[in-house]
Protein backbone atom coordinates (compact mmCIF):
# COMPACT_ATOMS: atom_id res chain seq x y z
CA UNK A 1 0.00 0.00 0.00
CA UNK A 2 2.76 2.29 1.03
CA UNK A 3 4.67 1.46 -2.35
CA UNK A 4 1.44 2.77 -4.39
CA UNK A 5 0.87 5.82 -2.89
CA UNK A 6 4.59 6.85 -2.42
CA UNK A 7 5.55 5.94 -5.95
CA UNK A 8 8.47 7.43 -8.00
CA UNK A 9 6.01 9.44 -9.82
CA UNK A 10 4.58 11.24 -6.63
CA UNK A 11 7.64 11.36 -4.97
CA UNK A 12 9.35 12.88 -7.94
CA UNK A 13 6.99 15.33 -8.12
CA UNK A 14 6.95 16.42 -4.64
CA UNK A 15 10.75 16.40 -4.69
CA UNK A 16 10.52 18.99 -7.38
CA UNK A 17 8.42 21.00 -5.89
CA UNK A 18 8.18 23.37 -9.20
CA UNK A 19 6.86 26.98 -8.48
CA UNK A 20 7.83 26.42 -4.95
CA UNK A 21 9.03 29.69 -3.11
CA UNK A 22 5.89 32.19 -4.56
CA UNK A 23 6.06 35.06 -6.59
CA UNK A 24 7.20 38.72 -5.52
CA UNK A 25 4.68 40.97 -7.37
CA UNK A 26 1.67 38.50 -7.75
CA UNK A 27 -1.68 39.98 -9.41
CA UNK A 28 -3.41 37.70 -6.77
CA UNK A 29 -3.35 35.42 -4.00
CA UNK A 30 -4.93 32.95 -1.60
CA UNK A 31 -3.98 31.06 1.24
CA UNK A 32 -6.06 27.66 2.04
CA UNK A 33 -5.81 26.01 5.04
CA UNK A 34 -6.96 22.04 5.79
CA UNK A 35 -8.14 22.67 9.43
CA UNK A 36 -7.74 18.41 10.06
CA UNK A 37 -4.08 18.69 9.90
CA UNK A 38 -2.77 22.14 9.76
CA UNK A 39 -1.59 22.23 6.62
CA UNK A 40 -1.64 25.48 4.65
CA UNK A 41 -1.04 26.36 1.00
CA UNK A 42 -0.49 30.11 -0.48
CA UNK A 43 -0.98 30.33 -4.31
CA UNK A 44 0.40 33.43 -6.18
CA UNK A 45 -0.61 33.83 -9.62
CA UNK A 46 -0.22 36.36 -12.51
CA UNK A 47 -2.61 36.67 -15.46
CA UNK A 48 -2.70 37.94 -18.67
CA UNK A 49 -6.07 38.84 -21.06
CA UNK A 50 -7.14 36.10 -18.82
CA UNK A 51 -3.97 33.64 -18.86
CA UNK A 52 -2.24 32.24 -16.41
CA UNK A 53 1.27 34.05 -17.09
CA UNK A 54 3.07 33.19 -13.47
CA UNK A 55 2.27 30.71 -11.00
CA UNK A 56 4.18 30.39 -7.39
CA UNK A 57 3.58 28.81 -4.34
CA UNK A 58 4.06 27.99 -0.33
CA UNK A 59 3.12 24.97 0.93
CA UNK A 60 3.25 23.64 4.26
CA UNK A 61 1.78 20.49 3.87
CA UNK A 62 2.45 16.50 3.34
CA UNK A 63 4.14 14.85 -0.06
CA UNK A 64 0.86 14.67 -1.54
CA UNK A 65 -0.03 18.37 -1.06
CA UNK A 66 3.79 19.13 -2.35
CA UNK A 67 3.23 16.93 -5.43
CA UNK A 68 -0.26 18.38 -6.09
CA UNK A 69 1.28 21.84 -5.83
CA UNK A 70 4.08 20.85 -7.66
CA UNK A 71 1.94 19.69 -10.75
CA UNK A 72 0.55 23.37 -10.88
CA UNK A 73 3.76 24.87 -11.02
CA UNK A 74 4.20 22.26 -14.25
CA UNK A 75 1.47 23.25 -15.92
CA UNK A 76 -0.29 25.91 -15.09
CA UNK A 77 1.41 28.40 -17.01
CA UNK A 78 -0.88 29.32 -20.08
CA UNK A 79 -4.03 28.05 -18.78
CA UNK A 80 -7.08 29.78 -18.22
CA UNK A 81 -9.00 29.74 -14.84
CA UNK A 82 -11.45 27.75 -17.14
CA UNK A 83 -8.65 24.82 -17.88
CA UNK A 84 -7.52 25.05 -13.93
CA UNK A 85 -11.01 24.36 -12.78
CA UNK A 86 -11.28 21.49 -15.18
CA UNK A 87 -8.50 19.91 -13.79
CA UNK A 88 -9.65 20.52 -10.58
CA UNK A 89 -12.63 18.77 -11.01
CA UNK A 90 -10.78 15.87 -12.98
CA UNK A 91 -9.10 15.06 -9.66
CA UNK A 92 -11.84 15.31 -7.62
CA UNK A 93 -14.13 12.72 -10.25
CA UNK A 94 -10.93 10.48 -10.38
CA UNK A 95 -10.92 10.67 -6.43
CA UNK A 96 -14.23 9.68 -6.35
CA UNK A 97 -13.82 6.83 -8.67
CA UNK A 98 -14.55 8.00 -12.13
CA UNK A 99 -12.95 7.81 -15.19
CA UNK A 100 -12.10 10.46 -17.21
CA UNK A 101 -9.59 9.74 -19.88
CA UNK A 102 -9.30 13.05 -21.90
CA UNK A 103 -5.35 13.66 -22.97
CA UNK A 104 -4.54 16.50 -21.73
CA UNK A 105 -1.55 18.06 -20.92
CA UNK A 106 -1.75 17.73 -17.10
CA UNK A 107 -3.06 13.94 -17.49
CA UNK A 108 0.76 12.36 -16.66
CA UNK A 109 0.80 13.92 -13.59
CA UNK A 110 -2.77 14.02 -12.63
CA UNK A 111 -3.07 10.49 -13.13
CA UNK A 112 -0.38 10.01 -10.54
CA UNK A 113 -2.30 10.52 -7.51
CA UNK A 114 -5.10 7.42 -8.63
CA UNK A 115 -3.71 5.18 -5.84
CA UNK A 116 -5.14 8.22 -3.34
CA UNK A 117 -8.56 7.04 -4.26
CA UNK A 118 -9.47 4.74 -1.62
CA UNK A 119 -7.90 6.71 1.47
CA UNK A 120 -10.61 9.42 2.02
CA UNK A 121 -8.65 10.88 4.80
CA UNK A 122 -5.86 11.87 2.13
CA UNK A 123 -8.21 13.62 -0.86
CA UNK A 124 -7.96 16.56 0.91
CA UNK A 125 -4.00 17.01 0.59
CA UNK A 126 -4.18 16.43 -3.36
CA UNK A 127 -7.08 19.13 -3.88
CA UNK A 128 -5.90 21.84 -1.38
CA UNK A 129 -3.55 23.27 -3.65
CA UNK A 130 -6.26 23.21 -6.65
CA UNK A 131 -8.47 24.88 -4.13
CA UNK A 132 -5.82 27.94 -3.11
CA UNK A 133 -5.46 27.99 -7.17
CA UNK A 134 -8.71 28.41 -7.86
CA UNK A 135 -9.61 30.93 -5.35
CA UNK A 136 -6.62 33.08 -6.39
CA UNK A 137 -8.18 32.97 -10.00
CA UNK A 138 -11.40 34.34 -8.60
CA UNK A 139 -9.55 36.73 -6.99
CA UNK A 140 -7.74 38.16 -10.05
CA UNK B 1 4.08 -7.62 39.96
CA UNK B 2 4.76 -8.95 36.61
CA UNK B 3 2.05 -6.97 34.49
CA UNK B 4 0.26 -9.17 31.61
CA UNK B 5 -0.53 -7.17 28.83
CA UNK B 6 -1.68 -10.29 26.50
CA UNK B 7 -4.69 -10.84 29.07
CA UNK B 8 -5.74 -7.03 28.67
CA UNK B 9 -5.94 -7.51 24.94
CA UNK B 10 -7.94 -10.61 25.57
CA UNK B 11 -10.66 -8.85 26.71
CA UNK B 12 -10.66 -6.30 23.43
CA UNK B 13 -12.12 -7.88 20.86
CA UNK B 14 -10.83 -5.04 18.13
CA UNK B 15 -7.47 -6.57 18.42
CA UNK B 16 -8.57 -9.80 16.18
CA UNK B 17 -9.35 -7.42 13.44
CA UNK B 18 -6.44 -7.27 10.82
CA UNK B 19 -4.67 -4.22 9.96
CA UNK B 20 -3.75 -2.66 6.69
CA UNK B 21 -2.77 -5.37 4.50
CA UNK B 22 -3.23 -7.92 6.87
CA UNK B 23 -0.54 -6.96 9.55
CA UNK B 24 -1.71 -7.13 13.22
CA UNK B 25 -3.34 -4.04 14.77
CA UNK B 26 -0.57 -2.17 16.82
CA UNK B 27 -2.58 0.38 18.24
CA UNK B 28 -1.10 3.47 19.63
CA UNK B 29 -3.78 6.13 19.54
CA UNK B 30 -5.68 5.99 22.85
CA UNK B 31 -5.39 9.56 23.49
CA UNK B 32 -7.37 9.99 20.09
CA UNK B 33 -9.65 7.23 21.52
CA UNK B 34 -9.36 4.16 23.86
CA UNK B 35 -10.63 0.54 22.61
CA UNK B 36 -13.43 -0.77 24.50
CA UNK B 37 -13.56 -3.87 26.56
CA UNK B 38 -16.01 -6.99 26.21
CA UNK B 39 -17.46 -5.93 29.33
CA UNK B 40 -17.95 -2.66 28.39
CA UNK B 41 -19.59 -4.33 24.56
CA UNK B 42 -21.81 -7.02 26.87
CA UNK B 43 -23.22 -3.90 29.28
CA UNK B 44 -24.11 -1.45 26.70
CA UNK B 45 -25.95 -4.34 24.54
CA UNK B 46 -27.55 -6.32 27.90
CA UNK B 47 -29.24 -2.97 28.65
CA UNK B 48 -30.68 -2.37 25.60
CA UNK B 49 -31.66 -5.93 24.99
CA UNK B 50 -33.43 -6.02 28.78
CA UNK B 51 -32.94 -2.90 30.12
CA UNK B 52 -33.93 0.04 27.76
CA UNK B 53 -36.67 2.57 28.62
CA UNK B 54 -36.72 6.14 29.06
CA UNK B 55 -35.55 7.02 32.49
CA UNK B 56 -37.32 9.18 35.20
CA UNK B 57 -40.97 9.96 33.63
CA UNK B 58 -41.91 6.58 33.59
CA UNK B 59 -43.61 4.39 35.91
CA UNK B 60 -43.75 0.84 34.18
CA UNK B 61 -40.39 -1.76 34.86
CA UNK B 62 -38.23 -0.68 31.81
CA UNK B 63 -38.37 3.00 33.26
CA UNK B 64 -37.88 2.22 36.40
CA UNK B 65 -34.90 -0.78 35.31
CA UNK B 66 -33.26 2.00 33.00
CA UNK B 67 -33.50 5.21 35.34
CA UNK B 68 -32.06 2.39 38.14
CA UNK B 69 -28.75 2.03 35.51
CA UNK B 70 -28.46 5.54 34.43
CA UNK B 71 -28.37 6.79 38.66
CA UNK B 72 -26.19 3.60 39.48
CA UNK B 73 -24.01 4.83 36.65
CA UNK B 74 -24.10 8.19 38.03
CA UNK B 75 -22.99 6.79 41.96
CA UNK B 76 -20.30 5.00 39.93
CA UNK B 77 -18.45 8.03 38.20
CA UNK B 78 -19.37 9.97 41.97
CA UNK B 79 -17.04 7.16 42.99
CA UNK B 80 -14.20 7.57 40.70
CA UNK B 81 -14.41 11.27 41.66
CA UNK B 82 -14.66 10.92 45.15
CA UNK B 83 -17.25 13.28 44.52
CA UNK B 84 -20.92 13.27 45.48
CA UNK B 85 -23.59 12.11 42.45
CA UNK B 86 -25.62 15.35 42.83
CA UNK B 87 -22.45 17.43 41.77
CA UNK B 88 -22.17 15.08 38.83
CA UNK B 89 -23.56 15.76 35.43
CA UNK B 90 -23.80 13.43 32.29
CA UNK B 91 -22.88 15.54 29.10
CA UNK B 92 -21.97 14.39 25.64
CA UNK B 93 -18.00 14.54 26.57
CA UNK B 94 -15.65 16.93 27.60
CA UNK B 95 -16.69 19.80 24.88
CA UNK B 96 -19.63 19.88 25.87
CA UNK B 97 -18.80 19.77 29.68
CA UNK B 98 -16.57 22.73 28.79
CA UNK B 99 -19.06 24.58 27.07
CA UNK B 100 -21.29 24.05 29.91
CA UNK B 101 -19.14 25.83 32.15
CA UNK B 102 -18.28 28.89 29.45
CA UNK B 103 -22.18 28.88 28.78
CA UNK B 104 -23.37 28.40 32.32
CA UNK B 105 -20.58 29.75 34.64
CA UNK B 106 -19.93 32.20 32.42
CA UNK B 107 -23.16 34.11 32.77
CA UNK B 108 -21.78 35.35 36.13
CA UNK B 109 -18.58 36.84 34.71
CA UNK B 110 -18.91 40.92 33.52
CA UNK B 111 -16.92 42.29 31.32
CA UNK B 112 -13.18 42.81 31.99
CA UNK B 113 -13.61 39.86 34.43
CA UNK B 114 -10.57 37.46 33.19
CA UNK B 115 -10.36 33.90 32.25
CA UNK B 116 -7.25 32.28 32.34
CA UNK B 117 -6.61 29.42 29.65
CA UNK B 118 -3.07 27.83 28.61
CA UNK B 119 -1.33 27.12 24.87
CA UNK B 120 -1.25 24.11 25.89
CA UNK B 121 -5.15 23.37 25.03
CA UNK B 122 -7.07 21.58 22.83
CA UNK B 123 -9.24 23.51 21.49
CA UNK B 124 -12.16 22.25 23.24
CA UNK B 125 -10.53 24.18 26.23
CA UNK B 126 -9.81 27.51 24.16
CA UNK B 127 -12.76 27.74 22.11
CA UNK B 128 -15.37 27.95 24.40
CA UNK B 129 -13.87 30.70 25.72
CA UNK B 130 -12.90 32.42 22.91
CA UNK B 131 -16.52 32.62 22.33
CA UNK B 132 -17.58 33.55 25.57
CA UNK B 133 -14.96 36.42 25.15
CA UNK B 134 -16.41 37.08 22.21
CA UNK B 135 -19.88 37.23 23.66
CA UNK B 136 -19.33 39.35 27.18
CA UNK B 137 -16.15 41.23 26.77
CA UNK B 138 -14.23 39.09 29.13
CA UNK B 139 -10.53 39.28 28.59
CA UNK B 140 -8.86 35.97 27.61
CA UNK B 141 -5.25 35.30 29.14
CA UNK B 142 -3.27 32.36 27.98
CA UNK B 143 -0.33 31.02 30.18
CA UNK B 144 2.52 30.22 28.05
CA UNK B 145 4.11 26.97 27.58
CA UNK B 146 7.67 25.98 28.46
CA UNK B 147 10.19 24.49 25.52
CA UNK B 148 9.16 21.13 26.89
CA UNK B 149 5.67 21.28 26.45
CA UNK B 150 4.24 21.71 29.77
CA UNK B 151 2.67 25.26 31.58
CA UNK B 152 4.91 27.75 32.39
CA UNK B 153 4.22 28.08 36.11
CA UNK B 154 6.92 31.20 36.18
CA UNK B 155 4.67 33.12 34.07
CA UNK B 156 1.43 32.34 37.14
CA UNK B 157 1.79 35.45 39.04
CA UNK B 158 1.90 37.43 36.25
CA UNK B 159 -1.12 36.09 34.09
CA UNK B 160 -3.50 35.49 37.33
CA UNK B 161 -4.30 38.99 38.54
CA UNK B 162 -6.93 39.66 40.52
CA UNK B 163 -9.23 40.16 38.09
CA UNK B 164 -9.51 36.53 37.35
CA UNK B 165 -12.14 34.53 37.81
CA UNK B 166 -11.48 31.10 36.45
CA UNK B 167 -8.39 29.26 35.50
CA UNK B 168 -9.07 26.52 32.56
CA UNK B 169 -6.39 23.90 32.01
CA UNK B 170 -5.54 20.63 30.87
CA UNK B 171 -4.96 17.94 33.71
CA UNK B 172 -2.40 16.18 31.26
CA UNK B 173 -1.75 17.18 27.76
CA UNK B 174 -3.09 15.26 24.78
CA UNK B 175 0.22 16.32 22.71
CA UNK B 176 2.56 16.40 25.08
CA UNK B 177 1.56 13.81 27.68
CA UNK B 178 2.41 16.44 30.38
CA UNK B 179 0.95 16.53 34.05
CA UNK B 180 -0.31 19.77 35.20
CA UNK B 181 0.98 21.02 38.42
CA UNK B 182 -2.69 21.65 40.13
CA UNK B 183 -1.71 22.46 43.71
CA UNK B 184 0.20 25.58 42.07
CA UNK B 185 -2.40 26.60 39.77
CA UNK B 186 -5.11 25.62 42.24
CA UNK B 187 -2.87 28.26 45.23
CA UNK B 188 -2.66 30.55 42.25
CA UNK B 189 -6.21 30.77 41.53
CA UNK B 190 -7.55 30.83 45.29
CA UNK B 191 -4.60 33.82 45.74
CA UNK B 192 -7.18 35.68 43.51
CA UNK B 193 -10.34 34.01 44.34
CA UNK B 194 -10.88 32.55 41.38
CA UNK B 195 -12.05 28.83 40.66
CA UNK B 196 -10.57 26.31 38.53
CA UNK B 197 -11.22 23.61 35.92
CA UNK B 198 -9.55 20.63 34.70
CA UNK B 199 -9.56 19.29 31.37
CA UNK B 200 -9.30 15.46 32.50
CA UNK B 201 -10.17 13.80 28.98
CA UNK B 202 -6.52 12.37 29.01
CA UNK B 203 -6.16 11.37 32.56
CA UNK B 204 -9.22 10.07 33.23
CA UNK B 205 -8.61 6.58 31.62
CA UNK B 206 -5.25 5.76 34.08
CA UNK B 207 -7.86 5.55 37.32
CA UNK B 208 -9.64 7.25 39.47
CA UNK B 209 -9.57 11.42 40.01
CA UNK B 210 -9.53 12.72 43.60
CA UNK B 211 -11.18 16.11 42.90
CA UNK B 212 -11.64 16.85 46.16
CA UNK B 213 -8.02 16.45 46.92
CA UNK B 214 -7.01 18.12 43.82
CA UNK B 215 -9.08 21.13 45.37
CA UNK B 216 -10.49 21.73 41.39
CA UNK B 217 -14.17 23.44 40.82
CA UNK B 218 -15.07 21.95 37.88
CA UNK B 219 -13.94 18.43 36.23
CA UNK B 220 -14.62 17.13 32.27
CA UNK B 221 -13.95 14.10 31.21
CA UNK B 222 -15.00 11.88 27.92
CA UNK B 223 -16.15 8.23 28.42
CA UNK B 224 -14.81 7.12 25.00
CA UNK B 225 -11.09 7.88 25.95
CA UNK B 226 -11.97 5.51 29.54
CA UNK B 227 -12.65 2.83 27.48
CA UNK B 228 -16.42 3.05 27.44
CA UNK B 229 -18.36 4.28 24.53
CA UNK B 230 -18.36 7.45 22.52
CA UNK B 231 -21.10 10.48 23.26
CA UNK B 232 -20.81 10.64 26.76
CA UNK B 233 -18.91 12.16 29.22
CA UNK B 234 -19.00 13.91 32.77
CA UNK B 235 -19.01 17.68 34.10
CA UNK B 236 -18.17 17.39 38.00
CA UNK B 237 -18.77 20.63 39.62
CA UNK B 238 -18.50 21.82 43.13
CA UNK B 239 -22.58 21.87 44.38
CA UNK B 240 -22.06 25.36 45.77
CA UNK B 241 -21.55 26.81 42.13
CA UNK B 242 -24.17 24.33 40.66
CA UNK B 243 -26.81 25.33 42.46
CA UNK B 244 -26.07 29.31 41.24
CA UNK B 245 -25.57 28.42 37.46
CA UNK B 246 -28.17 29.13 35.33
CA UNK B 247 -29.19 25.91 32.91
CA UNK B 248 -27.21 25.24 29.59
CA UNK B 249 -30.46 23.86 27.65
CA UNK B 250 -33.75 24.13 28.18
CA UNK B 251 -36.47 21.00 27.40
CA UNK B 252 -37.42 18.00 28.86
CA UNK B 253 -35.91 16.82 32.55
CA UNK B 254 -34.47 19.99 33.70
CA UNK B 255 -37.83 21.46 34.91
CA UNK B 256 -39.14 22.09 37.88
CA UNK B 257 -42.73 23.57 36.20
CA UNK B 258 -43.28 25.00 32.80
CA UNK B 259 -46.29 27.42 31.87
CA UNK B 260 -46.28 30.18 29.42
CA UNK B 261 -45.07 32.71 31.08
CA UNK B 262 -42.98 31.31 34.10
CA UNK B 263 -40.56 28.30 34.17
CA UNK B 264 -38.80 27.37 37.16
CA UNK B 265 -35.69 25.11 36.57
CA UNK B 266 -34.53 21.42 38.71
CA UNK B 267 -32.08 21.17 41.06
CA UNK B 268 -28.43 20.19 39.97
CA UNK B 269 -27.72 17.44 38.08
CA UNK B 270 -31.03 17.53 36.75
CA UNK B 271 -30.87 21.37 35.42
CA UNK B 272 -27.78 20.35 33.56
CA UNK B 273 -29.36 17.00 31.94
CA UNK B 274 -32.11 18.14 29.12
CA UNK B 275 -33.38 15.87 26.98
CA UNK B 276 -33.38 12.45 26.83
CA UNK B 277 -29.75 12.04 27.93
CA UNK B 278 -27.39 8.73 26.48
CA UNK B 279 -28.96 6.69 28.58
CA UNK B 280 -27.17 3.64 27.05
CA UNK B 281 -24.11 5.24 26.42
CA UNK B 282 -24.21 6.00 30.15
CA UNK B 283 -24.21 2.54 31.35
CA UNK B 284 -21.42 1.67 28.81
CA UNK B 285 -19.21 4.75 31.18
CA UNK B 286 -20.51 2.90 34.42
CA UNK B 287 -18.93 -0.67 33.04
CA UNK B 288 -15.75 1.06 32.13
CA UNK B 289 -14.95 2.67 35.26
CA UNK B 290 -15.85 -0.74 36.61
CA UNK B 291 -13.50 -2.24 34.19
CA UNK B 292 -11.01 0.32 34.88
CA UNK B 293 -11.27 -0.34 38.50
CA UNK B 294 -10.12 -4.24 38.20
CA UNK B 295 -6.47 -3.27 37.03
CA UNK B 296 -3.48 -3.00 38.79
CA UNK B 297 -2.46 0.42 38.62
CA UNK B 298 0.23 0.55 39.91
CA UNK B 299 1.30 -2.63 37.27
CA UNK B 300 -0.27 -0.98 34.71
CA UNK B 301 1.75 2.63 35.13
CA UNK B 302 4.74 0.33 35.76
CA UNK B 303 4.24 -1.18 32.20
CA UNK B 304 3.31 1.66 30.50
CA UNK B 305 6.50 3.85 31.96
CA UNK B 306 8.57 0.80 30.80
CA UNK B 307 6.99 0.94 27.40
CA UNK B 308 6.46 4.84 26.84
CA UNK B 309 11.06 4.88 28.37
CA UNK B 310 11.29 2.53 25.47
CA UNK B 311 10.15 4.96 22.83
CA UNK B 312 11.49 8.12 24.41
CA UNK B 313 14.98 6.25 24.18
CA UNK B 314 14.77 4.77 20.97
CA UNK B 315 13.53 6.75 18.96
CA UNK B 316 16.49 9.32 18.73
CA UNK B 317 18.33 6.68 17.24
CA UNK B 318 16.10 5.69 14.06
CA UNK B 319 17.09 6.32 10.70
CA UNK B 320 20.83 6.82 11.80
CA UNK B 321 20.20 9.36 14.67
CA UNK B 322 21.84 13.15 13.97
CA UNK B 323 18.54 14.68 15.87
CA UNK B 324 16.40 13.70 13.12
CA UNK B 325 13.79 12.89 14.99
CA UNK B 326 13.09 15.10 18.16
CA UNK B 327 10.70 14.68 21.24
CA UNK B 328 8.05 17.45 21.44
CA UNK B 329 7.25 17.74 25.08
CA UNK B 330 9.09 16.29 28.66
CA UNK B 331 12.12 14.29 27.26
CA UNK B 332 11.94 11.44 30.70
CA UNK B 333 9.13 9.79 32.57
CA UNK B 334 8.86 12.57 35.09
CA UNK B 335 5.47 13.89 35.28
CA UNK B 336 3.93 12.59 32.37
CA UNK B 337 1.69 10.08 30.86
CA UNK B 338 2.41 7.71 27.81
CA UNK B 339 1.42 10.22 25.29
CA UNK B 340 4.44 11.21 23.02
CA UNK B 341 4.26 13.55 20.11
CA UNK B 342 7.57 13.44 18.04
CA UNK B 343 8.83 15.87 14.63
CA UNK B 344 10.70 13.66 12.40
CA UNK B 345 13.07 16.40 10.38
CA UNK B 346 11.58 16.37 6.04
CA UNK B 347 8.75 14.62 6.95
CA UNK B 348 5.00 15.50 7.08
CA UNK B 349 2.82 13.61 10.07
CA UNK B 350 0.37 12.76 7.85
CA UNK B 351 3.02 10.71 5.31
CA UNK B 352 4.56 8.97 8.70
CA UNK B 353 1.37 7.86 9.74
CA UNK B 354 0.36 6.65 6.44
CA UNK B 355 3.21 4.90 6.14
CA UNK B 356 3.42 3.78 9.77
CA UNK B 357 -0.95 2.01 8.68
CA UNK B 358 0.94 -0.05 6.18
CA UNK B 359 2.69 -1.80 9.11
CA UNK B 360 -0.50 -1.98 11.14
CA UNK B 361 0.53 0.81 13.30
CA UNK B 362 -2.39 3.48 13.88
CA UNK B 363 -1.05 6.50 14.53
CA UNK B 364 -2.00 10.32 14.99
CA UNK B 365 -0.19 13.33 13.05
CA UNK B 366 -1.21 16.88 12.84
CA UNK B 367 -1.86 19.57 14.99
CA UNK B 368 -4.00 17.66 17.68
CA UNK B 369 -6.68 20.52 18.31
CA UNK B 370 -4.00 22.25 19.73
CA UNK B 371 -3.37 25.05 16.68
CA UNK B 372 -1.86 27.35 19.20
CA UNK B 373 0.52 25.07 20.80
CA UNK B 374 2.19 24.03 17.66
CA UNK B 375 2.50 28.11 16.99
CA UNK B 376 4.07 28.55 19.82
CA UNK B 377 6.28 25.22 18.89
CA UNK B 378 6.49 26.83 15.28
CA UNK B 379 5.38 23.38 14.45
CA UNK B 380 2.50 22.37 11.71
CA UNK B 381 2.09 19.14 13.81
CA UNK B 382 3.43 16.28 14.93
CA UNK B 383 3.03 12.81 14.98
CA UNK B 384 1.92 11.16 18.32
CA UNK B 385 1.91 7.54 19.99
CA UNK B 386 -0.78 7.15 22.62
CA UNK B 387 -0.33 4.00 24.61
CA UNK B 388 -3.03 2.07 26.27
CA UNK B 389 -2.92 -1.02 29.30
CA UNK B 390 -3.27 -3.42 25.98
CA UNK B 391 -0.25 -1.67 24.46
CA UNK B 392 2.72 -3.98 24.58
CA UNK B 393 6.66 -4.37 23.06
CA UNK B 394 5.10 -5.63 19.34
CA UNK B 395 3.50 -2.32 19.43
CA UNK B 396 7.09 -0.28 19.85
CA UNK B 397 8.89 -3.10 17.82
CA UNK B 398 6.58 -2.44 14.85
CA UNK B 399 6.66 1.29 15.79
CA UNK B 400 10.31 1.69 15.46
CA UNK B 401 10.24 -0.66 11.73
CA UNK B 402 7.48 2.12 10.30
CA UNK B 403 9.51 5.03 11.40
CA UNK B 404 12.50 3.57 9.86
CA UNK B 405 10.65 3.07 6.83
CA UNK B 406 9.01 6.41 6.65
CA UNK B 407 12.67 7.91 7.29
CA UNK B 408 13.74 6.06 4.25
CA UNK B 409 10.99 6.60 2.20
CA UNK B 410 10.31 10.49 2.89
CA UNK B 411 13.76 12.19 3.57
Amino acid sequence: MNDALYHKAVMRMAATSKGAGGLENPGATATVDNPLCGDRVTMDVTLADGVITEVGHKVRGCVLCQASASTIGEHAVGQRAEDVKRVQGRILGMLNGAVDKTPEPWTEDVSAFEPVTPHKSRHKCVLLPFDALVEALDNA
Amino acid sequence: MTFDPAKIRAQFPIFEVPATGGAALHYLDSAATAQVPDVVLDAVRTHDATARGNIKRGVHFLAERATEAYEGAREKVADFLNASPSEVIFTSGTTAAINLVAHSFGQSLEAGDEVVVSELEHHSNMVPWQMLRDRSGIVLKYLPVTADGRLDLEALESTVTDKCKLIAVTHVSNVTGAVTNVSAIVAAAKAVGARVLLDGAQRASHGPVDVAALGVDFYAMSSHKMFGPSGVGVLWGRAELLADMPPFMGGGEMIRSVTKDVTTFADPPARFEAGTPPITQVVGMGAAIDWIGTLDQEAVTSHLNRLTERVLNGIADLGGGNGRIKVVGPQGLQERYPVISFDINGAHPHDICQILDGHGVALRGGHHCAQVFMDAMDLAGTSRASLGPYSDDSDIDALFAGLEDAIERLT
